[in-house]
């Protein structure tokens, strides 16, 4: 049912707009075979898996090839029963940045043009949270400074994500464990989404997007770390590659201070349902019933 | 079907039963000490989970510092609170923990050196520090217990690592040290100039 309406909304949307069309046409005339076949495929969602392992093998080889690196690219469905969430500990944050270059490595973002899905926003206690006024070039010898608190903001991951409404090709969806994802593949680069991301948690590829070999993460998911190409959008998805597989995220493996926690909100006894009880909990811009999966508590 | 169903009433029994109890609108600017959210109730019971918790070795900053018995053993104990010159001078100037009414052997042993001890007087190993930290600092105890408090890492739905009080807080200046920070984002302005 739903599926069809996506499937039929993408083909008029496709119908609908040949001046999208010409555009890429004439961007696809220097491509590959490989890569055309890539731009025209299904949605992700709709393919058997047959074809599934078919691109994925594709992608491997190319990917390997590219970066000298035996690649994975896993196309693993979400775990039965679990809905991800996250809560981070604003009384325990230090702004200390290391979830942001953790995550930078982890997830093969753009070293240059620069591209960071967490930004760590510095306030002042006296004003609250205050999007205004904060700061996130704030280099000091040391944090935390006196007087400050810290808010790092990534995708929130929304029960009710407005970026998912907005995309004429319904290249970025949320999982059935919550995890908003987008589909490289099919993105065009129409950046509506981070039009209406009230988070500014999407991030854009101007250019063409560069991991030094060495440094690239080779063990990736078709839906989060693989490599991107010029301009397409991403974001976080709670390193899709690793929580599916059971880990924690890496920014709370890297956190120095235990200020991020993450689990299953279905699961009672997780460490985020605990803080939901026992603790004071927020979550960003909240009058716009985004209904976040990413909470901000006080440990205190 | 019928699963899908379930799960998404259950998702939507969390999303109302919590999270509308929850939100707080930042428009208003609230001060920061003001965003007050207590007791959401779920109707779990408060008991503390029996959790494996592993554990690593102390870490000791000084080599040669274990045994401790190697010196105290020979040593008259001296249990009045004083300078500390002779030896663990360093420790004894920055000490900070609660200074002005803590003393060293409120926390090691006089008599064994090699161990630390709880108010009742019961000797635990220096591999259980936990315990100690958890009498005065009960609530911090407990959310470590819950893996809130301080950080694990492994997997979210497996076998967990924990790390200790001490290896975040040194007992005797317990406050956690400042870092130096990573650097900052390119301005966005460069950003857009290098296309
Ligand atoms: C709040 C409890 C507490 C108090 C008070 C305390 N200590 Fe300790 N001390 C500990 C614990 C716990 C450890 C083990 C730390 C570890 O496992 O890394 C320790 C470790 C030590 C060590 C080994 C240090 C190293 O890292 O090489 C020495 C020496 C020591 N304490 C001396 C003292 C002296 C001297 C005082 C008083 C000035 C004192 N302690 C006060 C809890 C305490
Ligand atoms: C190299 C010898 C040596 C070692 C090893 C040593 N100490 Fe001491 N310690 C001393 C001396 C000497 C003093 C007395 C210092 C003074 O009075 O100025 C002392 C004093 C203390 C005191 C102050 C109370 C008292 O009894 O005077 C504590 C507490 C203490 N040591 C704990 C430890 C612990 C815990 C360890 C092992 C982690 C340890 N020491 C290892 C030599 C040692
Ligand atoms: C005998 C009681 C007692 C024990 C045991 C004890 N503490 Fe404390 N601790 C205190 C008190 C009292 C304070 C508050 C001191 C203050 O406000 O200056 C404190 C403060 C702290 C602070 C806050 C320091 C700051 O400057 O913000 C930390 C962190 C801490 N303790 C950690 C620990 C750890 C870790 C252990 C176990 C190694 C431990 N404590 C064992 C009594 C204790
Ligand atoms: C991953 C690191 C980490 C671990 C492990 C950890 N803490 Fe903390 N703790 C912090 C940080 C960061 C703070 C905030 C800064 C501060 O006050 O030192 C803090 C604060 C505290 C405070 C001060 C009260 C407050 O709310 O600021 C106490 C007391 C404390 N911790 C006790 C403990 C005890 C007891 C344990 C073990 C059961 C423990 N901590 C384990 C990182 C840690």
């Amino acid at each position: 049912m739903q599926k069809d309406s996506y499937d039929s909304s993408r083909r008029d949307f496709l119908k609908k707009l040949p001046v999208a069309i010409t555009g890429s046409a004439v961007a696809l005339s220097s491509c590959s075979r490989q890569e055309i076949d890539e731009y025209l495929q299904e949605n992700f969602r709709t393919l058997s898996s047959a074809e599934k392992k078919e691109i994925i093998s594709n992608l491997e080889k190319k990917y390997s090839e590219k970066y000298g690196k035996k690649f994975i690219v896993s196309a693993k469905p979400a775990i039965d029963n679990t809905l991800f969430g996250y809560a981070l500990d604003l009384s325990r944050c230090i702004g200390c940045r290391r979830c942001v270059y953790a995550c930078v490595k982890e997830n093969n973002q753009s070293r240059d043009p620069q591209i960071q899905w967490i930004q760590v926003l510095q306030m002042e206690k006296d004003k609250g949270i205050d999007f205004m006024h904060s700061d996130v070039h704030y280099d000091p010898e040391l944090v935390p400074e006196e007087g400050y608190f810290y808010v790092p903001v990534s995708c929130q991951q929304c029960n009710n994500p407005p970026c998912i409404k907005v995309c004429p090709t319904k290249a970025t969806w949320q999982e059935e464990d919550g995890i908003v994802v987008v589909d490289y593949d099919w993105c065009i680069g129409c950046r509506y989404c981070q039009a209406a991301c009230p988070y500014g948690a999407r991030h854009f590829n101007f250019g063409q997007p560069t991991v030094p070999a060495e440094e690239i993460n080779p063990i990736t998911h078709y839906l989060g770390n693989r490599p991107r190409i010029k301009g397409v959008v991403e974001k976080c998805t709670f390193c899709i590659q690793r929580v599916r597989e059971g880990k924690y995220p890496s920014c709370v493996e890297i956190c120095p201070v235990g200020a991020r926690k993450f689990g299953n909100l279905l699961d009672p006894n997780s460490e985020v349902r605990y803080i939901l009880k026992n603790k004071r909990v927020l979550v960003l811009k909240a009058e716009l019933n985004t209904q976040p999966k990413f909470f901000y508590y006080f440990g205190v | 079907m019928n699963e899908l169903n379930h799960k998404k009433l259950k998702i939507r029994f969390i999303f109302y039963s919590l999270i509308l109890l929850l939100f707080y609108g930042c428009a208003e600017n609230a001060p920061f000490k003001d965003m007050t959210y207590t007791n959401v109730g779920t109707g779990e019971s408060d008991s503390i989970q029996n959790q494996d918790i592993a554990v690593s070795a102390p870490i000791f900053h000084e080599e040669g510092i274990f045994p401790c018995s190697d010196c105290h053993a020979d040593m008259e104990v001296n249990t009045k609170r004083r300078p500390l010159v002779d030896m663990h001078e360093e420790i004894y100037k920055s000490f900070n923990h609660d200074r002005k009414n803590l003393w060293c052997l409120d926390c090691h042993n006089a008599n064994n050196r090699d161990y630390l001890h709880l108010a009742n007087g019961k000797l635990i190993s220096f591999k259980e520090s936990e315990k100690l930290c958890g009498q005065c600092h009960g609530d911090k105890y407990r959310d470590w217990r819950f893996g809130v408090h301080g950080k694990r890492t492994g997997y979210w739905n497996g076998k967990k690592q924990y790390m200790l009080c001490v290896q975040c807080h040194n007992p005797h200046t317990p406050h956690f040290k400042k870092l130096k920070p990573m650097p900052p984002p390119v301005r966005e302005e460069d950003l857009r100039n290098q296309d």
